[in-house]
């Protein structure tokens, strides 16, 4: 049985000025169920929105692309980028903070929704228009609301709309970037409610992009926590916050601060991430590690099993024998 | 003067701040009456030397305006401002200035609020020469320095020639803030100072925050973010439609909030361990627009537990039954 979506060994390289390349995403390799929830969190510039559009073939034309990325099992990379086209929003699709530029300013939600239906030929006249407003419904947007356009829809609503397009193919995949960074707490909640509510609902595969871990905490079945273009661990979300085998994960909650924490320490963790235009000898989280020991400098740590569907990518849980380096 | 004999920096008395709404070419010929955003309607907030008040609320609620009527950047329609003790509510630009280092203010996008071609020296030692502060040019680069160290980018020498783009975001909103405390300010506004920063690096600017009002400085600090104000903050006051819902110490607010309100607000947040799946208790809809206040209780319309008079009464702000501490109030008829 082959995973519904799989990333095998993925690597981005970004060509910059000056023929320099920046190694965006280096070897990540995560798979997705029907119907499961993956919080893929890190911060800035760690890689996990390149790794999210790759998937979808969405990179900007300076980047190179190696490994695979598996539908069902069959790689759509390998068939370029028609391919890729034929897949996306049918099979995987994608939302992004902010939702503007998900939506066409000049036309009305409703249209451009029955516009997507009838482009991948899924509904045309009237049964697209029945299909949009039940789109719409779903992800609660009231009937007489889809002849209004972008700008008269509030934050919520037009990222609710913009889930609507995204659903207009059926997907089985659903990619959330960052898509209640830019709303209100009580909004972000009515957001968070309805995307677990879809995956419930109809098995949507969620992949949920975010540099907030109480968003995954609370919405997710499992979390990818990556770090200077790796994933550095992955675990159920239970395991990733109680008992977490890489210290970057362990220190990023500690930096999170928490209602009930109310007078408990948090702590910022020193340092900034390695340039990713050069090449990394040892382990990228090093010179911020708190827990680093003498192969840390050398052998850069693989991601190995630590536990029941849970691995980390630090040499606390065991240094390779050096043959294996 | 206070029970613990701090002074209070700000005192802000039944503040009112309305915006015009435009009539339009149409609204106009047809006189139709002018209207005006209630932003803020009758706040009163104060805060002490050496003390962090939190305003919390969500976009529109009036929290950003109120930072802004205490700078003086918009005009009051009504009530008072005092700094030390000192009405300033109708103080002109000339008298003003004066008062102006002593009451500073941090942004939330320090991507922003540096100009790219300065480099750090020059972006600290500007408000001293604006004010002209600091003596000679030697005894301006001393202070320049001194306020580098305070918000730890030390040593200074590290960062003195350095421009923003070479800075790291956490870096920059720490030359923000040694750029306001150089002209040693009584009272800091921070608007959302964390929420551009990566969070690994937001605890270290809220510590220095911390450190700060151990100075004595007074802080009020605009955020969304409740987690945030629950750890560092000692007050909240919880805004919702140009009022304010609830206040009290930080810890009451959020380990016994009283208005149904704040309760949602706080059943919502995200919590770190999973464990915690609380029951979100989301309300739904949006919060009316600042022009149609709804009558009675503004927040009826949304309310869980409002009741026929709650359309009626328009709630003061009063000490809960069930409160614990005599400093926390809140403005609802059923609590």
């Amino acid at each position: 049985m082959s995973a519904l979506l799989e990333l095998v060994d993925l690597h981005v390289w970004f060509e910059l000025d000056g023929g320099r390349e920046l190694h965006a995403v280096r070897g990540v390799s995560l798979s997705i169920e029907r119907g499961e929830r993956l919080g893929l969190v890190g911060e800035s510039g760690c890689g996990k929105t390149t790794t999210a559009l790759s998937i979808l073939g969405l990179l900007p034309p300076n980047a190179s692309v190696s490994g695979r990325v598996l539908l069902d099992g069959v790689d759509v990379l390998a068939g370029g980028e028609e391919t890729i086209r034929q897949r996306r929003w049918v099979d995987v699709a994608i939302v992004f903070q902010g939702a503007m530029n998900a939506l066409n300013p000049v036309r009305t939600i409703g249209s451009q929704i029955v516009e997507a239906l009838e482009l991948h030929q899924l509904a045309k006249g009237a049964a697209a228009r029945r299909r949009a407003a039940e789109l719409l419904e779903q992800v609660g947007i009231p009937g007489d609301r889809a002849e209004r356009f972008p700008h008269e829809l509030s934050g919520g609503m037009r990222q609710r709309a913009a889930i609507a397009m995204a659903l207009s193919c059926n997907p089985r995949v659903l990619i959330a970037d960052e898509p209640t960074t830019a709303l209100d707490v009580m909004v972000q909640a009515q957001i968070l409610e309805l995307l677990d509510a879809l995956s419930r609902d109809f098995g949507l595969a969620l992949i949920l992009v975010t540099h907030d871990l109480p968003v995954v905490a609370q919405l997710c079945d499992r979390g990818a926590v990556m770090y200077a273009g790796e994933i550095v661990e992955t675990a159920g979300v239970e395991a990733l916050y109680h008992t977490p085998r890489h210290p970057y994960t362990r220190l990023l909650f500690a930096a999170t601060p928490d209602l009930d924490g109310a007078r408990s320490d948090i702590a910022s963790i020193p340092g900034a991430p390695p340039r990713l235009d050069r090449p990394l000898q040892g382990c990228p989280f090093l010179p911020r590690c708190d827990s680093a020991f003498a192969p840390c400098a050398t052998l850069r740590p693989e991601l190995r099993v630590v536990g029941d569907a849970h691995a980390a990518a630090c040499h606390l849980n065991g240094v390779p024998a050096l043959t294996e380096a | 003067m206070s029970e613990n004999g701090h002074r209070p920096v700000l005192e802000v008395e039944d503040l009112v701040v309305r915006y015009p709404v435009a009539r339009g070419l149409v609204g106009t010929v047809l006189g139709r009456p002018r209207r005006a955003v209630h932003a803020v309607e009758g706040v009163t907030v104060r805060v002490r030397a050496g003390e962090l008040v939190a305003l919390v609320g969500e976009s529109g609620c009036g929290k950003t305006t109120t930072a802004q009527a205490v700078l003086r950047m918009v005009e009051p329609d009504g009530g008072t401002i005092r700094f030390e003790g000192r009405d300033i509510t109708k103080l002109g630009v000339r008298e003003l200035r004066p008062l102006r280092r002593r009451i500073q203010m941090v942004y939330q996008d320090p991507y922003e609020s540096l100009d790219p071609r300065l480099r750090v020296r020059a972006t600290v030692e500007e408000p001293l020469v604006i004010h002209g502060l600091g003596g000679s040019k030697r005894e301006r680069e001393q202070l320049v320095r001194d306020a580098l160290e305070r918000v730890e980018l030390a040593p200074a020498e590290l960062y003195l020639d350095r421009f923003p783009h070479e800075l790291s975001g956490g870096q920059r909103q720490r030359v923000a803030i040694a750029a306001a405390i150089v002209l040693e300010p009584r009272l800091l506004v921070a608007d959302e100072p964390v929420s551009m920063l990566d969070v690994s690096v937001r605890a270290g600017v809220l510590q220095l925050f911390d450190r700060l009002r151990e100075g004595g400085l007074g802080l009020l600090m605009i955020t969304h973010d409740l987690s945030t104000a629950a750890r560092f903050a000692d007050r909240i006051a919880v805004m919702y439609l140009g009022r304010i819902v609830e206040e009290g110490p930080a810890s009451e607010v959020i380990a016994n909030a009283q208005h149904p309100y704040t309760k949602a607000l706080l059943s919502v947040v995200p919590r770190r361990d999973p464990r915690e799946r609380t029951r979100p208790q989301i309300l739904r809809g949006e919060t009316p627009d600042a022009v149609r206040i709804p009558p009675g209780c503004r927040f009826h319309p949304r309310c869980p537990i409002a009741i026929a008079e709650c359309r009626e009464v328009d709630p003061e702000l009063t000490r809960p039954a069930a409160a614990r501490s005599p400093a926390q109030r809140a403005a609802c008829i059923r609590v």
